[in-house]
């Protein structure tokens, strides 16, 4: 015998079901007078510092088709490379940036978006620092275990090119579902679930 | 968005999920997970500032009767039909320690099983008085807890003949984007869970029963609500013992 390591199990995932937005984004489905208003639908105000940012896109199933009633969220540095978030010690963040959001795709469109701004580079575990990026969560009906992926961005080729994450991917071909095109006054981003585009997930 | 303890915050990564305790992926009984299910295997990150750093959410987003369903969007003087009950529990991680200041949202269908929602089209009624959404933070202790009437079961499309059992989803945020949990809470005793196509997903019963909450008579309100006790784990932070990392991150 040896000593029992005491610890506990994680609770087990489920699916997140098609009536999410009950509970993650009441506004959003209809549900007023609950709450004020949904929570990470903002992230910026007039002080928030760094280069204002629109992502859009779509999360798509095997067969090509929009998922209406996926769930997103996002969690980012700010600016100056810095997150909003007790476990934070490498200095204070930007006290108007959230670094957190939260988005329902479109029940029509399947679109979601993102109002935020471009985050500044954070170091990986060695101190080589990492190209710039936003980590993303995705949960919806059909999926058991919320998936995590990365929006790293496509003006930032010299970045992405030393990026020690994107530098892991063995087929340098699935390296492109990782990055969001420049569109305008942000990124499009679109997040293939399965198939042959199919987007890199991890496991963090 | 504050830190609700005085002790040092918590950096170290966390413990590695156990894919085989959570459900897969590709789940063919649940059949809208199969075109939703990615097909080439994910690739293993260990945690950088990224995932072991996450939101923290402080009181001050939550309003008086965000813990009580039965009065949260009834008309004054009002309230839900149905089982009232009272649940709570505790936030740990899985060295056992409490998760203090984490936020928790829940939501749920009426006592019919009717969720509020317009892609819902289940014949039973909607309540006037309830709109099936509620939110926490837990205390220094991790514990939380909230009041609302016992959920219906419901049936779905999926199998001809496939009703989920009682339930209510729960999402957690811990302290790390890489704690961030949805998972559903069954009832003690419902012989549904056993028969439901997403409970089923999850391949190890000890993971299943982990997720029922128990009949709470302790804690039960004499003449008003019964209880129920609903632990939650997420994944545990490593001590940061000889880890070898640059100054700074």
């Amino acid at each position: 015998m040896v000593q029992p390591l005491g610890y506990l199990k994680e609770s087990a995932s489920q699916t997140a079901g098609p009536y999410v937005h009950i509970g993650l984004t009441p506004n959003f489905c209809g549900i007023t007078g609950v709450y004020e208003s949904d929570l990470g639908t903002t992230m910026v105000n007039d002080r928030t510092l760094g280069r204002r940012i629109t992502i859009t896109g779509r999360v798509l199933d095997g067969t090509g088709t929009p998922l209406k009633d996926a769930l997103i969220e996002i969690w980012q540095a700010d600016a100056a490379g810095l997150y909003n978030s007790p476990s934070e010690l490498r200095g204070s963040a930007d006290p108007n940036f959230s670094g957190w959001g939260r988005a329902a795709t479109d029940g029509e469109t399947g679109e979601y978006r993102f109002e935020t701004i471009k985050p500044g580079r954070v170091p990986f575990r060695d101190g080589r620092l990492m190209a710039p990026h936003i980590s993303l969560w995705i949960v919806a009906r059909g999926i058991n275990l919320g998936l995590n992926t990365r929006l790293y961005f496509g003006d930032e080729a010299a970045a992405n090119a030393e990026d020690p994450v994107l530098a892991r991917i063995e087929h340098r071909v699935r390296v492109p579902t990782l990055i969001a095109a420049a569109d305008g006054d942000g990124y499009r981003f679109d997040i293939h679930l399965q198939g042959e585009k199919e987007t890199v997930f991890f496991d963090i | 968005m504050t830190d609700l303890s005085n002790r040092k915050p918590e950096t170290g990564a966390f413990f590695s999920r156990d894919r085989l305790w959570h459900p897969p992926g590709l789940t063919p009984g649940y059949k809208t997970s199969v075109l939703r299910s990615p097909q080439k295997a994910l690739l293993s990150l260990d945690g950088t500032v990224s995932e072991i750093t996450g939101p923290v959410f402080g009181h001050s987003i939550l309003g008086e009767l965000d813990n009580d369903l039965i009065h949260n969007f009834a008309k004054p003087g009002e309230s839900a039909i149905g089982e009232r009950i009272i649940v709570h529990g505790r936030v740990l991680d899985e060295r056992a320690r409490p998760v203090a200041g984490a936020l928790l949202e829940f939501w749920q269908a009426n006592a019919g099983g009717r969720y509020r929602h317009k892609k819902e089209s289940y014949l039973a009624p909607l309540d006037p008085n309830f709109g099936g959404c509620g939110r926490t933070i837990t205390d220094a202790d991790g514990h939380y807890a909230f009041r609302t009437v016992k959920p219906g079961p419901y049936p779905w499309p999926n199998g001809v003949n496939d009703w989920r059992p009682a339930h209510i989803h729960f999402s957690v945020f811990g302290h790390g984007f890489a704690q961030r949990l949805i998972t559903q809470m069954y009832f003690e005793g419902d012989p549904m869970i056993w028969k439901c196509p997403i409970v089923q997903t999850i391949p190890d019963r000890a993971a299943i029963e982990q997720l029922v909450a128990a009949l709470d008579w302790g804690n039960t309100i004499p003449m008003d609500a019964r209880a129920y006790k609903f632990d939650i784990v997420l994944r545990g932070r490593r001590s940061t013992l000889f880890e070898n990392r640059m100054e700074g991150n």
